[in-house]
């Protein structure tokens, strides 16, 4: 599947760890608010799709651009101009815990402003962004909690904070790698629900990954499952063949981790 | 129990280099030992003369009370400045010499040399070196305890640098922002309640180093204090270590109630 105006687009990408090949040529592309669910069993490569459409992790060949963009192999000044369009929500929140939320919200814009941190420093930050800093907080209903550090704070709400800062970062794009997986279930809703409503107002394009397959025909308007490093699947949610999604969670990961399931097995 | 069960020995001969190293240390041991020409008299003479020592120290005398309270003032000084200087450096050099934070391998290895070597020397010859460049008095001092602090200060903060989980600078990293802007928002705070534990050491350690550094002439109490015992002025010298003994644990205890509040 092609949509016809591209935000995100990924072209045969290759990424390997060692001899350890994780992604074998992965293609395909998010058009402009389109929201993407992706799929796949554990170690069949989603968190280092993610990670390399933001450059965090080094790609072995292929291409992913944003807005037309290049990420693999662009140098530093450019790769920094792409990430600035790409809100990144990740399992493990990622604020920094010794700062408060209202603090780690504003560094959401500290790609975007000259001198970076001395620019987004709650003391010498700019009045606009300040406010919009707050405005953010309020919009993930946790501008009461402005001054309260990460600790002090539920999971749910923390990652509702960060959801917070990828607004402030003002995206085209969101990437979550899997925003619920470390919160229980009705908290995980509740930022789920939260993250796709602001992705929608926005009018955003999302690539989420989840484990939950009745969550991603809930909130996606396509699915893409990964399996062994490659796309298996590619369809609209109103298209999607349940057994095939059930069959990306059978056998072993990547065919050299055969014999480890045929031990499982037995 | 059959036939074929194996018996365990209760010893078991060490190996080859086993014997070596303890053959060696014992050596060096015997020969540190007769080299050291021990003996029961000269130990025996010694008591007496520590207990002449002490007759003559006892009581401690004070009367230049206000000299002494002078050089300790001065060695708190260079304790302070030094260490203060010292632990700003070591930040910079810290970052240069951590694996996630330095921006390639040869600044890294430079700056982990030159760590290693602020740390290897010690802070008497540093004094040394000091008092021959600058001159005697506390300027030396200052930067004896500058050299010194890097060398520890530098090499836990940059520790402490590498220990630091990635998941927050990988963030503000996914935002487009520059290394030295996710260094200051995300390492530093993290780093800081280990930062300032280590900071709060370098000072108790920049004082008792201030203290012994006057002995080679780098300004301080050490000065009075050498200057004492050479003119045989027991007594001055017994007040200007109970002064320093009184500095000392003073200031661990202020350090150790701050390091309470931080961690």
């Amino acid at each position: 599947m092609t949509p016809p105006d591209p935000v995100l687009d990924v072209r045969d990408l290759h990424v390997s760890y060692g001899d350890l090949r994780i992604l074998r040529g992965v293609t395909f592309a998010v058009g402009r608010g389109e929201g993407v669910v992706l799929l796949g069993a554990n170690g069949s490569g989603k968190s280092t799709l993610m990670r390399a459409i933001n450059g965090l992790a080094p790609a072995a060949s292929g291409q992913v651009s944003l807005d037309g963009v290049p990420i693999i192999g662009a140098r530093r000044a450019p790769l920094r101009k792409a990430r600035r369009r790409m809100g990144y929500v990740f399992q493990q929140f990622n604020l920094v815990p010794q700062l408060s939320a209202f603090q780690n919200v504003l560094f959401g814009v500290m790609g975007q402003r000259p001198l970076g941190i001395l620019n987004c420093l709650n003391p010498v930050a700019r009045g606009e962004d300040r406010e919009r800093a707050l405005e953010c907080l309020d919009r993930v209903g946790l501008a009461d909690r402005a001054q309260h550090r990460p600790t002090e704070l539920s999971g749910g709400q923390q990652q509702r904070v960060a959801i917070a800062r990828m607004l402030m970062q003002r995206p085209s794009m969101v990437v979550a790698d899997e925003p619920i997986a470390s919160l229980d279930p009705k908290a995980g809703r509740e930022v789920l629900d939260l993250l796709w409503r602001i992705v929608d107002d926005e009018g955003l394009s999302m690539l989420c990954t989840l484990h939950q397959l009745d969550l991603a025909r809930e909130y996606g308007d396509r699915v893409i499952g990964l399996k062994d490093g490659t796309v298996q699947i590619d369809d609209t949610v109103e298209r999607i063949d349940p057994a095939g999604l059930d069959g990306l969670y059978d056998g072993a990961t990547r065919p050299e981790d055969a014999t480890e399931s045929k031990i499982a097995a037995v | 129990m059959s036939d074929q069960t194996p018996t365990i020995p209760r010893f078991r001969s060490p190996s080859p280099v086993a014997w070596v190293i303890a053959v060696g240390f014992l050596a060096f041991f015997l020969q540190g030992l007769w080299a050291a020409d021990m003996s029961l008299d000269r130990l025996q003479r010694g008591a007496v003369n520590l207990a002449r020592f002490l007759g003559q120290a006892m009581p401690p005398d004070f009367s230049n009370w206000y000299g002494i309270a002078d050089a300790m003032w001065e060695t708190l000084n260079i304790a302070i400045v030094g260490v203060t200087f010292g632990c700003l450096f070591s930040i910079p050099l810290a970052i240069l010499a951590a694996s996630n934070t330095s921006p390639n391998s040869v600044v890294r290895s430079i700056a982990r040399l030159v760590i290693a070597v602020s740390r290897t020397i010690p802070d008497l010859i540093w004094a040394l070196i000091f008092v021959v460049a600058v001159g005697l008095g506390p300027l030396a001092g200052i930067l004896a305890i500058i050299m010194d602090t890097i060398g520890f200060a530098a090499r836990f903060y940059s520790e402490r640098f590498e220990e630091v989980q990635k998941g927050p600078s990988e963030a503000l990293t996914s935002t487009g922002a520059g290394r030295l802007s996710v260094i200051m928002g995300a390492i530093l705070p993290e780093s800081f309640a280990s930062m300032t534990a280590t900071s709060l050491f370098s000072v108790e350690k920049a004082i008792r180093s201030a203290v012994t550094l006057g002995l080679v002439g780098a300004g301080g109490i050490g000065v009075e204090l050498s200057t004492a015992m050479r003119l045989f002025r027991y007594d001055d010298a017994a007040a200007i270590i109970l002064v320093v003994l009184v500095a000392v644990i003073g200031f661990e205890q202020l350090s150790s109630s701050i390091r309470r509040r931080v961690i």
